[in-house]
């Protein structure tokens, strides 16, 4: 293993530590009522703090100075010297997106930080309210240098909980002029810790946004308390010097605060005193979270997982081709052979799955992704958007994955720019000014479907079609369903309008999106309640690697057609056949007129035959919404082919996609109805005339 | 590298019949040998394309050498053999009457190719080969490959 192998390495294991990181931030945000889980907060904690350790070796400079001042607010929280509030999990998640952000850059030999890092590293020094980094933001410099600190002033244990001299309750808020006499709140709060235990909480409600920040100024208010033996005028003794340059309310807590337990462990006498949260989170229950610990996992090069699928499709074909031979000996059904025969096929279908499910990965890092993306077209449009994910541990094929990114995130975006109103609508329809957008995947009958769905208004149908309209897209006096009127958010037109942006419905580059999905034999369908939202829906297949095929005879070559492309079936009346131009030929279809084109002409099997009533037509629909006829001769069955590619082999052929086997053993070609429909189409045209 | 560069490369070469005339490769670029099946046929190949077979999951295309040599063509059945050739990551195979020998040669024996006129035969046939009363033409396994998208 040479060098760039064991750096190779360290940014795939921070992948997985910016997932842990980012799924230790959402949990902390759904117990936010509650207050974190400690066990929780020291695994995100931890993350940060592997990703610094590693970057460190690589001397990987920005990244380690941004890792560790999230590190020192993460550990603030830790200490439980700040509290989570919707503010500083905002914070929280920034820094994580910043933090891969710098992985990527660090990964891609940037090894400089950038000026956004600067300012979330500023941030979160001020969040962690740092008492021993006050001195730097004095300094104007906000603290992202590493240093040494010891970051344990509250002594977890060796103060007895018993503590009885008092509890006190220190209000303190510094003046401009305490700091400009150069004194250091963090001094006072060590001398203060010497008294007994202490527990320091920074209140940072009065710090204005960074770009309207009087650095000078005094905008940090501190909540302390104070467990001690000794008497309250020790307080006012370490405040002496700078009463008249602060706020200062020492007040003692008069009963002692009911503990959850009759005998409190060592280490819940600091968390007991603070008196503003009922905790839940008792020390002995820890040990049961760790139950979430990550599996054991072993990293394989995708090439040779793809031998072994490659291996198995083999052996699945092979079983076939032997069942086929047995059956043509005519060996009696009940034959041991036969039944001996029937178990190696069971195994060869379970070793198929098993092998299969070897690609197949949990959709969650995804989802964490859009997580990110909901939040920055959030901010961008200025709209309160909350992403709620729903089975992220759903498993989907590894290329799948990684080809849905682009098109889920432009519906994330298409989401929150066009279907969730500004909050002031939403008040005056009476929802919370917070949209929610809900990502949610399932497996349902041996597909995978992923939904976008918001809350939002839904799609504007009347406005759609009349850009529709306007833009030629549809005549005139077209009467529309509403399912075709929603379609129209889907053709190419719209996405290049610059009407469209003032559009309340959606629309923009949804085009692209149904390509992408296409490209991966999906299809996506939208659904709208005005008022009440709009819901995307992708349904895509398991695997890249097998196909929903229709079997066809074109010419006497067997061949196979993606379902997915397919609307319908239809044997052609003769009367719904016509001629247009020389040669060319459109059949009617509930009044509009669709082309037709011949696969055994357009692969020079054979001459365009001329009447199709022995043929069957597949009416197709490519990603630019033209729906064409394919005229094939036969239609055998609908089956699961597994993928072949051709390119090795032979090289790219136009109208063919790629190549399976079949059950005897034969190839099949698998036919690109895209590309068949660019050849049968010299002048495409977007819509068939109706 | 699979395919003989030079003369002095060859060691063994296989040898193999079509109609009354006898070639043959270099035993490094076959990797096996076997019975004729009928072949998936391509849209727009080339007619000395016959198509592609399965060979154990791999997708391999079969090159008629008896219509490829313009030696007319070779209607194909059950005694008649394919030779699968690899040339660099490609594999490739060959449709031919028989396999007859695999033969050890010495590099000396190679001969230019004869200057005739047919230009398949100058493209195709490296050098030929005396031995034992016959005469044995090399197979150039580069110049018979389709490549990619040429094809079609």
């Amino acid at each position: 293993m040479d060098q760039s192998d064991i750096r190779g390495a360290f940014f795939v294991e921070c992948e997985d530590l910016v997932e842990a990181l980012n799924d230790g931030l959402d949990r902390i945000d759904e117990s936010l009522d509650a207050g974190p889980d400690p066990e929780t907060v020291n695994a995100v904690f931890r993350a940060v703090h592997s990703i610094k350790g590693g970057a460190g070796a690589f001397k990987l400079d920005a990244l380690v100075r941004f890792a560790h001042q999230f590190e020192t607010t993460l550990d603030a929280l830790r200490s439980g010297r700040i509290q989570t509030d919707p503010p500083l999990m905002a914070l929280l998640h920034r820094s994580a997106d910043q933090l891969s952000d710098l992985l990527q850059a660090a990964r891609m030999g940037d090894a400089s930080g950038s000026e956004n890092a600067t300012i979330l590293a500023g941030q979160l020094a001020a969040a962690a309210g740092e008492v021993e980094e006050t001195n730097d933001a004095d300094a104007e410099d906000f603290g992202f240098v590493p240093m040494a600190l010891d970051f344990d002033p509250v002594p977890a244990d060796g103060v007895p909980a018993a503590a009885t001299g008092g509890v006190f309750a220190i209000e303190f808020s510094p003046s401009r002029a305490l700091y400009a006499c150069g004194n250091d709140p963090s001094v006072l709060f060590r001398v203060l810790a010497d008294l007994g235990q202490l527990e320091v909480q920074l209140d940072r409600s009065r710090l204005p946004d960074f770009d309207v920040l009087d650095w000078q100024d005094s905008w940090l208010d501190w909540r302390l308390t104070l467990i001690t033996d000794e008497p309250e005028h020790q307080i006012d003794e370490v405040f002496e010097f700078v009463e008249d340059l602060c706020r200062l309310d020492v007040r003692p807590v008069v009963a002692p605060l009911p503990l959850p337990e009759p005998e409190p462990g060592p280490a819940e006498a600091a968390v007991a005193a603070e008196p503003v949260r009922p905790v839940e989170q008792r020390p002995g229950s820890i040990d049961e979270n760790r139950a979430s610990a990550p599996r054991a996992t072993v990293r394989v090069e995708l090439e040779r997982v793809d031998r072994l699928i490659n291996i198995v499709g083999e052996l699945v074909i092979n079983q076939a081709m032997l069942s086929q031979c047995v059956q043509d000996e005519g060996v009696a059904p009940r034959s041991p052979v036969r039944s001996r025969l029937d178990d190696f096929k069971s195994l060869a279908r379970e070793i198929q799955e098993s092998v299969m499910a070897i690609r197949a990965q949990a959709i969650k890092p995804l989802f964490q992704r859009m997580s990110r993306i909901a939040r920055e077209a959030g901010d961008i449009a200025g709209k309160q958007v909350r992403l709620v994910t729903e089975g992220d541990g759903t498993e989907v094929d590894k290329t799948v994955i990684e080809r849905l990114a682009d098109p889920l995130t432009h519906m994330i975006r298409n989401a929150v720019d066009h279907g969730i109103e500004p909050a002031e609508r939403r008040r005056a329809t009476g929802k919370p000014d917070a949209g929610v957008i809900t990502l949610s995947a399932a497996h349902r009958s041996g597909r995978v479907i992923i939904e976008v769905r918001d809350d939002g208004g839904g799609i504007n149908r009347p406005r759609v079609l009349e850009i529709a309209r306007s833009k030629g897209l549809v005549p005139e006096d077209a009467q529309l369903v509403e399912e075709e009127i929603d379609a129209l958010l889907f053709l190419p037109g719209f996405s290049t309008s610059a009407v469209v942006s003032d559009l309340s419905g959606r629309g923009v580059g949804m085009d692209v999106v149904k390509s992408a999905i296409q490209a991966l034999g999906g299809r996506v369908t939208i659904s709208s309640h005005p008022g009440r939202g709009t819901t995307f829906t992708i349904s895509l297949p398991l695997t890249l690697a097998v196909l929903d095929g229709m079997v066809v005879d074109v010419a006497g070559q067997t061949m196979v057609v993606p379902v997915a492309a397919i609307v319908e079936t239809l044997r052609p009346r003769p009367a719904d056949v016509h001629s247009l131009g020389s040669g060319d030929q459109v059949v009617a279809i509930r009044g509009s007129f669709v082309p037709i084109i011949d696969c055994g002409a357009i692969f020079g099997y054979r001459e365009a035959v001329r009447s199709y009533h022995d043929s069957v037509l597949l009416l197709v629909e490519t990603g630019r919404q033209k729906l064409c006829a394919l005229v094939v001769d036969t239609i055998h069955d609908q089956r699961q082919v597994v993928i072949k590619g051709l390119e090795n082999g032979y090289g790219k052929m136009p109208g063919i996609a790629a190549a399976t086997i079949l059950g005897d053993g034969r190839i099949a070609l698998i036919i690109d109805p895209e590309e068949v429909v660019d050849l049968g189409s010299a002048d495409p045209f977007a819509l068939p005339e109706a | 590298m699979a395919a003989p560069r030079a003369a002095s490369d060859l060691r063994e070469v296989v040898a193999f019949r079509i109609g009354s005339q006898e070639f043959c490769l270099d035993i490094r670029a076959v990797r096996e040998i076997r019975s004729w099946s009928p072949t998936t046929v391509l849209p727009h190949a080339p007619s000395y394309v016959m198509g592609v077979i399965n060979l154990r999951g791999a997708v391999v295309p079969i090159i008629n050498l008896a219509e490829r040599l313009a030696l007319g063509p070779l209607q194909p059945e059950a005694r008649h053999v394919i030779i699968i050739t690899v040339v660099d990551t490609q594999v490739l195979g060959l449709l031919v009457d028989a396999v007859s020998d695999i033969l050890t040669v010495p590099p000396s024996a190679v001969q230019a190719t004869p200057r005739v006129g047919s230009e398949a035969t100058q493209t195709f046939v490296r050098g030929v080969i005396a031995i034992e009363q016959r005469m044995l033409r090399l197979i150039d396994m580069e110049a018979v490959l389709p490549t990619g998208g040429r094809a079609s």
